[in-house]
C-alpha cells in the first residue's frame, strides 16, 4: 500500500520543500537539528500536511511517560527487516517535529513515530496508524502536565474506534484503562516497577489490589487482562509460548520490556521475534542515553531519568557499590519548575555508592539525600564531581536539561 | 505520645501523594530520629481505618477526583475527629488542606463537604491557576522564620473567625483571596498550599509539629546546613524579578 502513488498535492509539496529549506537554514545557523522549526513552517503552509505525509506510510505510533524514544528506535530497527523506515529518531515528538521527520522520508514504507503523551489522540486521528504501542503512564512535570489519569482518559477517548492494532502494557492499570476502549488490543506483560500512580482504580476510584504481579479492582471488577506476549526475566515469550532470549546492548529491565513491546509490534508487520530482536541488538545508545564516554580519564555512563518511575528503573540498572554515582537535576522549563518529585524517588537505593551532586538544583538534592541518610558531596560542576570520584566507571544520572548540559560538556 | 514512641500517620498515600508531599513525612520522621526518638510511621491506605492513636497526622496534595474520594472516605471513617479530640497534631497540604475545611469544590464542580477541622471554606478560582515559588512571613506568634514553598492550585480558601492565617505572602498567591493570607491553623490543626515539600523547605515547621506532639518547648539542635543553604537559595531566587 505504500509508495505506489503520489498523494501529495502541489500545496503539500511546496510545504515540504519550504519546511526543508527552513530546517537547513536553522541548521546552518547552528540552532540544533532544525527539525522542529522546519515542521512548524511546513504545518503553517499546509495544516493537513501531517495527514498527507502519513497517507503514504504504514504508521506506527509509540507513546509513554518513559522509554518512548528508545522503543521508537528499537521498533524502527526491527521493521527495517521488512522495508525502509522513516522515524523521528531524535525525539522531536510533537506534531511539528513529527511532520518534519516524515517529510524527510519520501521512499519509506514505515513511519515509526514517537508521540508526546498529550498529543497522542490528535496524531492518531491525523495519521491513521496501523499500530500504536502504549508502554506506561506515570507522574511527570507536576507543575504543568495534565493529571496522569486525565491523560489516560484522553488516550481512551482518542483510541475508541481506532482501526489500529494497539500493543499495550498489561501491567500498567492506567495503560490498560486507556487501551481497553480500542477494539483490537494485543496485551504485553511488560512489567512495571513504579506503582504509585495506580493504586486508585481508573474506572471507579476503588482501591486497587495488587497481589504479586497481578492487579484488580475489588469494587468494579476492572482487572489485568491476559497477556499474549510477556517479558520473563531475560526472555520474550511470544503468543505461541516460545521464549526468545534478549541480548540487548542497552542495559536494564526497562529496556528488556521495551524490546518485548517492540517484538510484539514487529510481529504485526510479519517480522518474527528472533529477526526483530537480532536487529535491536545493534542499538548501543539512543540520543546519547546509555552512552559510555571517556572524560577526564574516567568512563562516564550517561543515564537520563526525568521522573520518579524513570529514576526507579535507572537505580535498578547501575553497577553495584562502590561504583560512584553523579546526580544532576535542573528545573528549567522543559524539566518542570517544581522539584517536589525528588521526594517520590527512593534514594536509599543508592546506599553504599559514593554520591556526587551537581546541577541547578543541587541543594534540593542535598536536602533530599540528607533526609534519606545518604553520604554525598555537593560539587560546583561536572568536572569537579568527576575529579572527586575514583578512576574507572562512573554512573551519571540526570534529568532532561541537565542531561543536555552533560552531553555538551563531555562532547557527546 | 506514649511508650516513648512517636506515631506518625501518613493519610491515604494511594490518593493524596501526587506532588512529593510524602517528603513531609520523611522530614518529620528523620528529624525525630535525629533527636533519638523511636518513630513508628503508619501509611494508611484509603481502604484501611485511620488509627486514633497517632501523634502527628500528615495529609498531602492530590488531583481532583482522588481529593473527592479521600474526603468521602475520611468523612465515613470519622476516626480523624477522634484523634484531634485526643489532642493529635494534623498538618495538611493543598488538596488535604481543603479537605480539613468545611467544604471545597470537587472534580464534578459540586460543593463537597470537608471535615470541618479547620474553620476555612474553599471555592474554585476563575482566573489562572496559582503556580510558582512563594515567599511569606509566618504568623509571629509561631516564632518561625520566613516560609518558602511552591504553590500549584486553583482553589481560593476563605478563613473563618476561629482560623488564623499561617502566613502573609510577600510573593505568590497563598490562599488566593487577595488579602495576602497563606494557609490556616488553630491550636493543633495546620493547613497550607505550600509544596516543595514544605517541611523540607521549612524544617522548623517540622520541629514545631514535633514540639507540639511531645509537649516540649525546645528540641536538641541538629545540623541544618543543607536545609539552610536550600532556604537561602530559594528565598533569593523568589526575590529575583522573573
Ligand atoms: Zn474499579
Amino acid at each position: 500500500m505504500a509508495g505506489n502513488s503520489d498523494p501529495l498535492t502541489p500545496r503539500a509539496k511546496i510545504a515540504v520543500t519550504a519546511g526543508k529549506a527552513v530546517a537547513a537554514a536553522s541548521r546552518a545557523a547552528g540552532r540544533g537539528s532544525g527539525s522542529v522549526i522546519g515542521g512548524r513552517v511546513a504545518l503553517k503552509l499546509d495544516p493537513d500536511l501531517l495527514a498527507r505525509l502519513a497517507q503514504n506510510l504504514d504508521v506506527i505510533l509509540v507513546s509513554a511517560t518513559n522509554g518512548k524514544t528508545t522503543t521508537t528506535r528499537l521498533i524502527a530497527e526491527a521493521l527495517r527487516a521488512a522495508g525502509p523506515v522513516v522515524s523521528n529518531a531524535l525525539g522531536a515528538n510533537m506534531p511539528a517535529g513529527i511532520t518534519s521527520a516524515l517529510a524527510g522520508g519520501s521512499d519509506a514504507r514505515y513511519g515509526v513515530i514517537e508521540v508526546d503523551e498529550k498529543y497522542l489522540a490528535g496524531v492518531a486521528r491525523d495519521t491513521a496508524p496501523k499500530c500504536i504501542a502504549l508502554l506506561n503512564l506515570s507522574r511527570d512535570q507536576l507543575d504543568r502536565a495534565a493529571e496522569t489519569r486525565m491523560l489516560a482518559e484522553n488516550w481512551r477517548e482518542g483510541l475508541a474506534g481506532s482501526k489500529a492494532v494497539v500493543i499495550a502494557n498489561a501491567d500498567d492499570p492506567l495503560v490498560v484503562w486507556a487501551a481497553s476502549s480500542s477494539p483490537n488490543v494485543i496485551w504485553v506483560a511488560a512489567g512495571q516497577m513504579w506503582k504509585d500512580d495506580a493504586w486508585s482504580c481508573p474506572s471507579c476510584g476503588g482501591v486497587m489490589q495488587r497481589p504479586g504481579d497481578d492487579w484488580f479492582c475489588g469494587e468494579c471488577g476492572f482487572r489485568r487482562p491476559t497477556p499474549s506476549w510477556a517479558l520473563s526475566g531475560d526472555h520474550v515469550i511470544d503468543p505461541h509460548g516460545s521464549a526468545w532470549p534478549i541480548h540487548l546492548q542497552l542495559p536494564g529491565r526497562a529496556n528488556k520490556a521495551n524490546a518485548a513491546s517492540s517484538a510484539a509490534v514487529a510481529a504485526v508487520f510479519g517480522v518474527p521475534p528472533q529477526v526483530a530482536l537480532e536487529r535491536m541488538y545493534a542499538v548501543q545508545a539512543v540520543a546519547g542515553r546509555y552512552d559510555v564516554v571517556q572524560f577526564m580519564g574516567r568512563d562516564l555512563r550517561l543515564l537520563l531519568a526525568k521522573n520518579p518511575a524513570g529514576w526507579l528503573e535507572t537505580f535498578s540498572l547501575i553497577d553495584p557499590p562502590p561504583t560512584p554515582v553523579i546526580l544532576s537535576v535542573n528545573a528549567r522549563g522543559a524539566d518542570g519548575t517544581d522539584t517536589s518529585w525528588l521526594w517520590d524517588v527512593d534514594y536509599t537505593r543508592l546506599t553504599g555508592h559514593p554520591i556526587f551532586v551537581v546541577g541547578d538544583r543541587k541543594l534540593d538534592l542535598a536536602v533530599r539525600l540528607e533526609v534519606a541518610n545518604q553520604h554525598f558531596q555537593v560539587c560546583e560542576n561536572l568536572d569537579q564531581a568527576v575529579q572527586s570520584a575514583p578512576p574507572g566507571r562512573i554512573e551519571v544520572i540526570a534529568n532532561y536539561t541537565a542531561f543536555q548540559d552533560l552531553r555538551r560538556r563531555v562532547g557527546n | 505520645m506514649s511508650d516513648n514512641q512517636l506515631r506518625l500517620v501518613w493519610i491515604y498515600p494511594d490518593l493524596l501523594s501526587t506532588y512529593g508531599d510524602q517528603g513531609n513525612a520523611l522530614v518529620v520522621e528523620r528529624r525525630a530520629r535525629q533527636r533519638g526518638l523511636d518513630v513508628a510511621r503508619l501509611d494508611v491506605r484509603s481502604d484501611q481505618p485511620i488509627p486514633t492513636s497517632g501523634d502527628i497526622y500528615l495529609i498531602g496534595g492530590g488531583e481532583d477526583r482522588p481529593q473527592r474520594l479521600a474526603a468521602e472516605r475520611l468523612r465515613r471513617d470519622a476516626h480523624l475527629y477522634q484523634a484531634v479530640n485526643n489532642g493529635a497534631i494534623v498538618f495538611a497540604v493543598c488538596a488535604g488542606y481543603q479537605i480539613l475545611g468545611h467544604e471545597f469544590v470537587n472534580d464534578l464542580g459540586q460543593r463537597e463537604p470537608g471535615l470541618g477541622l479547620l474553620d476555612v471554606t474553599t471555592t474554585r478560582g476563575e482566573g489562572e491557576r496559582c503556580v510558582g515559588d512563594v515567599l511569606a512571613d509566618i504568623d509571629p506568634r509561631l516564632g518561625l522564620p520566613q516560609l518558602t514553598g511552591f504553590e500549584n492550585h486553583q482553589g481560593i480558601t476563605h478563613l473563618g473567625p476561629t482560623a488564623r492565617p499561617l502566613a502573609r505572602v510577600q510573593l505568590g498567591r497563598g490562599n488566593g483571596t487577595g488579602d495576602g493570607t497563606e494557609g490556616a491553623y488553630n491550636d493543633t490543626v495546620f493547613g497550607t498550599y505550600m509544596h516543595g515539600p514544605v517541611l523540607a523547605r521549612n524544617p522548623l515547621i517540622a520541629d514545631l509539629l514535633l514540639k507540639l506532639a511531645l509537649d516540649v518547648n525546645a528540641l536538641p539542635p541538629i545540623d541544618d546546613r543543607w536545609y539552610e543553604a536550600l532556604r537561602n537559595e530559594r528565598i533569593a531566587s523568589a526575590q529575583q524579578p522573573a
